[in-house]
């Protein structure tokens, strides 16, 4: 039951390490991303190279995939992504299905449409037994390095000069831009370095996740889960969505194994339908 | 103010008159039938696929409502056809499509309460959920469905107890072009009337709409309906033409691709789903006889392209070749109508 409970909350953590950055694009652009797990993809196979055919640490390859998918973000979003934001919807999603395809078909290209699995060090495999609770090592260091992440997320947000030229940007774009915010240069650094974020939870969640080129095909509901449910005002909404999706998924497949995931994508059409806005947004007229 | 409604109800009348393009239009499709003889598996898959993409112009293009989740219609149907054919509930073929597509419009019916709310955002998520959903449902009752390895099994009884479906696709195509002619008069009609006039009006302002008297949401709903129903008739020819169906009939990619389409051929203009279509489906045999493992790389290019190069000027040469297919035409027919006004003369 705990045990449960803690490849869950493993589980959900590692999925809003994903998704973060997909909420707060939207949240600023209002732009729909369905390709943010191919950057995540990226970050996966990045860390495949580097660790297994080229001897990299483990500990090593991971800030480098949030580094290559990172600049890899932010490479797109000046060259790309820019065209598209003043765009319709419609246009939003074509172009980003579009680069989905386009990832798909060039991951299997180069790398072979089989599942690929990260070498992780023998530190790292096994478990803890605490209280009777069996805590595999390596979902106990999924769970620390998550956590620290959200938590210096927070912290930016919160406390440096470029949170609140985020949060002022998300809140309104316009009286933003009024104050000589430039919008524009930091919805860029954010949408690179939350790539960089999808790219290091690509990277760590290869092993629980699996890693095959229909990633960003299978995942992207996912995201889009944890970001309608979760909303897209805030950090805290997407996490305790992510946390609960997580959980609620693990569980679900636990206990009634003949369901699926067909409960998540119940529980998120019923939540759509009752608050529209997302559970945990706030109730700002924008 | 009685001329000027007159005047008005003309310029819609004349408006709604079949034009000689289209007119030779569909004369050329059915000519295919005797033209093209080999092609006609490649043509019935791009029949069905004209009737998909027709039920995705209906909302997407006259209610302005984007779905990723037409799959989900197309997808059930087509489960919903084999399974009456496979246990010999319904026999005759016609039946059976008439009730795959009630279904499908039923299921529509119910699902658009769930679309209408929200955002483009929400909309899309909850579409996409529905369909995806359904996909779980089907791989999960595989003692139903058949799952991964698809329903097999399906025997389709001959048309009207005559017209038995053989290997080349000869009747399956026949039957595939007069259902899809017959529903694209129906959605002609819908579009042409007053109701597809008031739809056109909420695309274009829904709060306008609403103050000039338009039951928004009532013509949403109904509109969502009958586009379900095309959906559901597209995804039943498609299982009894094949004899097969598989889950990949509820896939993402399905709903993609139908976007894809549409979108080649331009939005809001019935002839839009029809051309995509054929455009889409010469291509994908094109790019799949080169590169038949990564089609879907070029698939995705072509929309990134689309997108950036902008659809407005993609519709562009579009209604510059409407112009010119229309003055051609027309000239074509003004000279036998001569010639047909001077013989009855010599007679």
């Amino acid at each position: 039951m705990l045990t449960i409970l803690f490849d869950g909350i493993a589980y959900g953590m590692l999925l809003f390490v994903l998704a973060c950055g997909l909420s707060v694009t939207l949240g600023l652009m209002n732009f729909i991303n369905l390709a943010h797990g191919a950057f995540a993809m990226a970050g996966g196979y990045c860390t495949v190279v580097l660790v297994n055919r080229l001897g990299v640490p483990f500990a090593l390859g991971l800030p480098i995939a949030f580094v290559v998918t990172a600049v890899l973000g932010g490479l797109l979003e000046r060259t790309l992504y820019v065209h598209v934001y003043a765009k319709p919807h419609l246009d939003q999603v074509l172009f980003t299905i579009g680069l989905v395809f386009m990832s798909v078909a060039a991951t299997d290209y180069v790398m072979g449409s089989s599942q690929q699995f990260v070498q992780i060090p023998d530190a790292l495999q096994g478990q803890f037994d605490v209280f009777g609770i069996g805590m595999g090592k390596y979902r106990l260091l999924i769970i620390v390095i998550c956590g620290l992440l959200t938590l210096a997320l927070q912290l930016i947000l919160s406390k440096t000069r470029f949170g609140s030229r985020l949060r002022a940007a998300v809140d309104d774009q316009r009286v933003a831009r009024g104050l000589g915010i430039n919008v524009g240069a930091v919805f860029g650094i954010t949408f690179a370095v939350g790539s960089g974020l999808a790219g290091l939870g690509g990277a760590l969640g290869a092993e629980i996740l699996g890693l095959d080129p229909t990633f960003p095909l299978q995942y992207m509901i996912y995201f889009l889960i944890v970001v309608t449910v979760g909303g897209t005002s805030s950090i805290t909404g997407p996490f305790l969505a992510s946390i609960l999706l997580g959980v609620g998924d693990v569980a679900g497949k636990y206990y009634v194994p003949t369901l699926g995931a067909f409960a998540i994508y119940a529980i998120m059409i019923a939540v759509l339908i009752w608050r529209p806005q997302g559970l945990f947004a706030r109730s700002t007229a924008r | 103010m009685a001329p000027l409604a007159d005047d008005v109800a003309g310029y819609l009348k004349r408006r709604a008159r079949w034009s000689a393009v289209e007119i030779a239009f569909w004369v050329f499709a059915f000519a295919t039938i005797w033209l093209l003889p080999s092609k006609h598996l490649i043509l019935t898959e791009t029949a069905i696929l004209a009737l998909f993409a027709l039920s995705l112009d209906l909302i997407l293009g006259y209610a302005g409502i984007i779905s990723l989740g037409q799959a989900a219609f197309f997808g059930v149907a087509g489960y919903f056809s084999g399974l009456v054919a496979k246990y010999g509930i319904i026999n005759e073929p016609v039946v059976a499509l008439l009730c795959s597509g009630l279904v499908a419009a039923a299921l529509g019916f119910v699902t658009s309460f769930l679309v209408l709310r929200g955002s483009d955002l929400t909309r899309l998520m909850v579409t996409l959920g529905i369909s995806l959903m359904l996909g779980e449902l089907a791989n999960r009752y595989s003692n139903i469905t058949g799952g991964a390895d698809g329903l097999q099994g399906v025997t389709i009884a001959p048309i009207f107890g005559k017209f038995q479906f053989d290997l080349y696709g000869h009747t399956g195509y026949v039957y595939c072009l007069t259902v899809l002619f017959i529903c694209f008069v129906i959605a002609r009609r819908i579009v042409y009337s007053p109701f597809g006039l008031s739809l056109r009006a909420v695309k274009g302002n829904a709060l306008r709409g609403d103050a000039i008297g338009i039951p928004v949401k009532w013509r949403l709903v109904a509109m969502y309906t009958v586009s379900a129903g095309f959906a559901g008739i597209a995804g039943a020819l498609l299982t009894q033409t094949t004899a097969f169906c598989s889950l990949d009939v509820l896939s993402l990619n399905r709903s993609a691709d139908l976007l894809l389409v549409l979108i080649i051929g331009g939005t809001g203009y019935l002839y839009g789903g029809l051309i995509g279509a054929v455009i889409y489906k010469f291509m994908q045999d094109w790019i799949s006889t080169m590169t038949p493992q990564y089609w879907q790389f070029w698939i995705g290019l072509i929309l990134v392209v689309i997108v950036l190069v902008g659809r407005e000027r993609i519709g562009a040469w579009n209604e510059g070749v409407r112009a010119a297919l229309a003055r051609l035409v027309a000239h074509l027919v003004a000279r036998p109508a001569v010639l047909g006004s001077a013989a009855p003369d010599r007679n």
